[in-house]
């Protein structure tokens, strides 16, 4: 174990603050990368096998203002079974709901493999008080929450005053304890490369057990280019002694094909260790819908409609 | 550990139609050799054999070269622009007809079928666009009146990179107004017959390109013959001195690509991940056939390490096997030969004192095969740091500053390419402008494009292919 290390994993700010600093990170050499893994051919049993583990790492999501106890409900109860008809298919990771629809959602995974996600922390703005982030964060985990989805403060992040934003997501980790934090970056205001991987440094020295691309709440979701350089910042983490941190994707991932190219960057960058639930979340709503269909087709060799699948 | 197997994704072969027995293609049909002698080209992944290939002798090069001279003749009464219409033609038979073309080159050179697929072809097509424009244009390019074509020129292209070395060399030459003989590399000569069906396909005036295949002592044949007026050549430093010193006393323009043994110099202050990736592609690119390949790692000595850790983490991801897997990083070594010059030179680096790491993995039975292999601990003067491997070998070298990088860089008598990798552009430009070398690529490696020219210093030859300067190599003073 790392002796920069402390309780919850959390790096010292002297440390982070000399990471940060050492940021470096090439566009070009990025893209090529993506671009190559891209071309990685996926055909039947390894297609299947990724299928079906992208279906164990769904956090099945909804974060809406029309969001209601019955829709909650529903998606809980899909999350558990998402195809009744195949045994094979396994549970999604986790559905992920508002805090004060946590319990609605426990109610129903009760002790099941599934886990209840909640954001917090102001999602998905982030603008508030730490001691309203510490008291939104409270209420889900009293409400039952496995896991916390927060957000880092970007208005720090953009005035460059990255020790609040380190300070924000460890209080909210000594809140947390035990329980998973997922601390989500919001590449699409990140913009460059270089702030994501600062961001990431950041997020992952204060105790964040994942690093997660996006809120799902503005049109840059997330993208392959920041879920590499994240991988690559999981991995260097690692190589220091810091443990094994998980990357969350989430915001814009609609069908299999998109996913898989994810899992490849996954395989390819840190290795097989990381490809389960534990380390590796896909946040989405209608993705699984069509990895189901793919499941089918690779079974059955026939699409299916959806109305073959029960409503999430 | 929940490992994650790729299947088997293997592009088909059906898709290409290998006669059992090629003839030359000489003034625009294909005939049987005078020689009446054959040689079998193989698959290095299978050791399969694909094909039977004539072997040209002096009575079937006097042919080709006759058939050319006679093509001059209508080729110069050609206007430039309908010269660029057949370019232009061959051009998008070649983008039709890629997959068939990138399958065929995987089969017969043994370079895995992503890179036949995204790179070479992708590249011969825009080679032959390129030149296509510039036929019309000769006269903005250099000046009016004041440059002329050679005539009949003959042309020796290596085995690494078939069908894109044919385009570097056949299509300036065609669209400058001359005609071509051209001999393949004994161990890859199928995509260049392809090649040949397609100018018959296209109408090519005969005689304009025409095609001989055989061994080294066919491209001797043709290196003297009388009437060629230019020889072109790309392969090995010591076939290139023969040429040279070949037509020493005679009127032909030449130009040489040669060999090299370039220098990719890692500051300590490069994005590292990405500077890994370029390091990989640098050298394990094609198998590491290729001549501008980043065979010497220059790092830096304080980072020398962590990037050596994250270099062998990174090689030992790379997938090695059959060429046609669409996942294959890694293919088959192009001949015995090659295999053989590689694994005396690694042995002998071993011997020397270089600390040897390869990655593990499983090699087919059949076929040509090496593993990706990393030299640390390397002294400058050890065989493996001077002398080109051609395979999938980095040799790695440290340095303390930046004048220091410089003069191991220079430290060779080839001068083809570099990379550097930093993240400061004042210590790119200040490395760049103190290196001998043709091409000099920063923060990234082996990017070509048409435009762009290429060629090197010192022993890796002269004359430059690509770009504007690449009219050059097939046109000469105007009396």
């Amino acid at each position: 174990m790392n002796t920069n290390l402390s309780m919850n994993n959390i790096v010292d700010w002297t440390t982070t603050s000399d990471l940060v600093g050492n940021v470096k990170v090439d566009q070009v050499g990025v893209l090529d990368r993506v671009s190559s893994l891209a071309t990685r051919s996926i055909k039947r049993e390894s297609k299947l096998d990724a299928l079906e583990k992208i279906v164990s790492m769904c956090d099945l999501t909804t974060l809406e203002g029309e969001d209601t106890e019955g829709k909650i409900i529903q998606m809980s109860s899909k999350a558990m079974s998402p195809d009744p008809n195949d045994d094979n298919v396994p549970s999604a990771a986790a559905v992920c709901v508002y805090p004060a629809l946590v319990s609605t959602a426990k109610k129903i995974v009760k002790d099941s493999n599934v886990k209840v996600a909640s954001v917090s922390s102001y999602f998905p703005s982030g603008q508030a008080p730490i001691e309203s982030k510490i008291s939104d964060t409270q209420f889900a985990i009293d409400e039952g929450a496995d896991e916390i989805d927060i957000v880092i403060n970007r208005k720090a992040f953009f005035e460059g005053d990255y020790k609040k934003v380190y300070e924000e997501i460890k209080a909210l980790k000594d809140v947390c304890g035990e329980i998973h934090l997922k601390t989500i970056l919001e590449i699409g205001e990140l913009k460059t490369y270089e702030n994501i991987k600062k961001a990431s440094v950041i997020a992952l020295c204060a105790g964040s057990d994942f690093i997660k691309t996006s809120t799902g709440k503005i049109s840059n979701g997330s993208s392959r280019e920041a879920c590499l350089i994240m991988a690559r910042t999981v991995r260097e983490f690692e190589s220091y002694g810091y443990g094994m941190r998980g990357i969350k994707v989430a915001g814009g991932i609609r069908d299999a094909k998109d996913a898989i190219r994810y899992l490849v960057i996954i395989n390819e960058e840190l290795g097989g260790s990381w490809l389960s639930a534990d380390y590796f979340r896909f946040g989405a709503s209608s993705l699984l819908d069509d990895v189901l269909k793919q499941i089918k087709k690779l079974k059955t060799n026939a699409y299916q409609s959806s109305y073959y699948f029960p409503r999430g | 550990m929940n490992n994650w197997e790729y299947a088997e994704s293997i592009e088909s072969e059906k898709i290409v139609k290998i006669e059992k027995k090629y003839g030359h293609f000489i003034n625009g049909e294909f005939v049987s050799p005078n020689s009446k002698k054959y040689l079998d080209t193989i698959s290095p992944s299978s050791e399969e054999v694909l094909s039977s290939i004539s072997i040209g002798n002096e009575k079937d090069v006097d042919f080709a070269v006759n058939a050319a001279k006679e093509g001059l003749k209508q080729w110069s009464k050609t206007s430039p622009s309908e010269r660029s219409k057949y370019l232009f033609k061959l051009a998008r038979l070649i983008q039709e007809r890629s997959r068939e073309f990138a399958v065929l080159e995987s089969l017969d050179g043994g370079k895995p079928i992503k890179e036949s697929r995204d790179f070479d072809l992708p590249q011969v097509a825009q080679n032959f666009f390129y030149y296509a424009g510039w036929a019309d244009k000769i006269d903005l390019a250099w000046g009016s009146g004041i440059s002329k074509p050679y005539g009949v020129v003959g042309q020796i292209i290596p085995w690494n990179f078939p069908l894109l070395m044919l385009s570097w060399k056949v299509a300036p030459a065609l669209a400058t107004g001359n005609t071509v003989v051209l001999k393949p590399a004994e161990t890859t000569p199928l995509t260049a017959l392809l090649f040949a069906e397609l100018c018959d396909e296209v109408g090519l005036p005969k005689g304009v390109f025409n095609l001989i295949t055989g061994d080294g002592t066919t491209g001797s044949e043709l290196v003297n013959h009388k009437d060629i007026k230019k020889i072109a050549f790309t392969g090995s430093t010591s076939v290139g001195k023969y040429i040279q010193k070949s037509l020493a006393g005679r009127d032909v323009g030449l130009t040489l690509e040669l060999g090299g043994k370039a220098a990719n110099i890692v500051y300590n202050d490069a994005a590292l991940d990405e500077a890994v990736e370029g390091v990989v592609n640098g050298i394990f690119f094609n198998q590491g056939h290729v001549c501008c390949a980043g065979s010497r790692l220059l790092v830096q000595e304080d980072i020398h390490d962590v990037f050596i850790n994250k270099l062998e983490k990174r090689m030992q991801t790379l997938r090695v096997g059959n060429p046609l897997d669409k996942n294959t990083d890694i293919g088959a070594i192009n001949s015995k030969d090659q295999l053989d010059k590689i694994t005396d030179l690694v042995n002998e680096g071993v011997s020397d004192g270089g600390e040897l790491f390869q990655i593990e993995c499983e090699l087919p039975k059949n076929g040509f095969w090496f593993k990706p292999s990393l030299f640390t601990g390397v002294q400058a003067n050890y065989k493996i740091a001077t002398e080109e491997i051609f395979g999938p070998v980095l040799t790695t070298l440290t340095f303390r500053t930046p004048d220091e990088a410089v003069e191991i860089a220079n430290n060779t008598e080839y001068g083809l390419s570099a990379g550097i990798w930093t993240e400061k552009g004042s210590k790119i430009l200040w490395t760049a402008d103190r290196l001998d070398a043709g091409v000099i690529w920063a923060n990234t490696f082996n990017k070509f494009d048409p435009a762009s020219p290429f060629g090197g210093y010192k022993e890796s030859g002269f004359g430059r292919e690509g770009g504007r300067h690449g009219l050059l190599s097939y046109l000469k003073a105007s009396s």
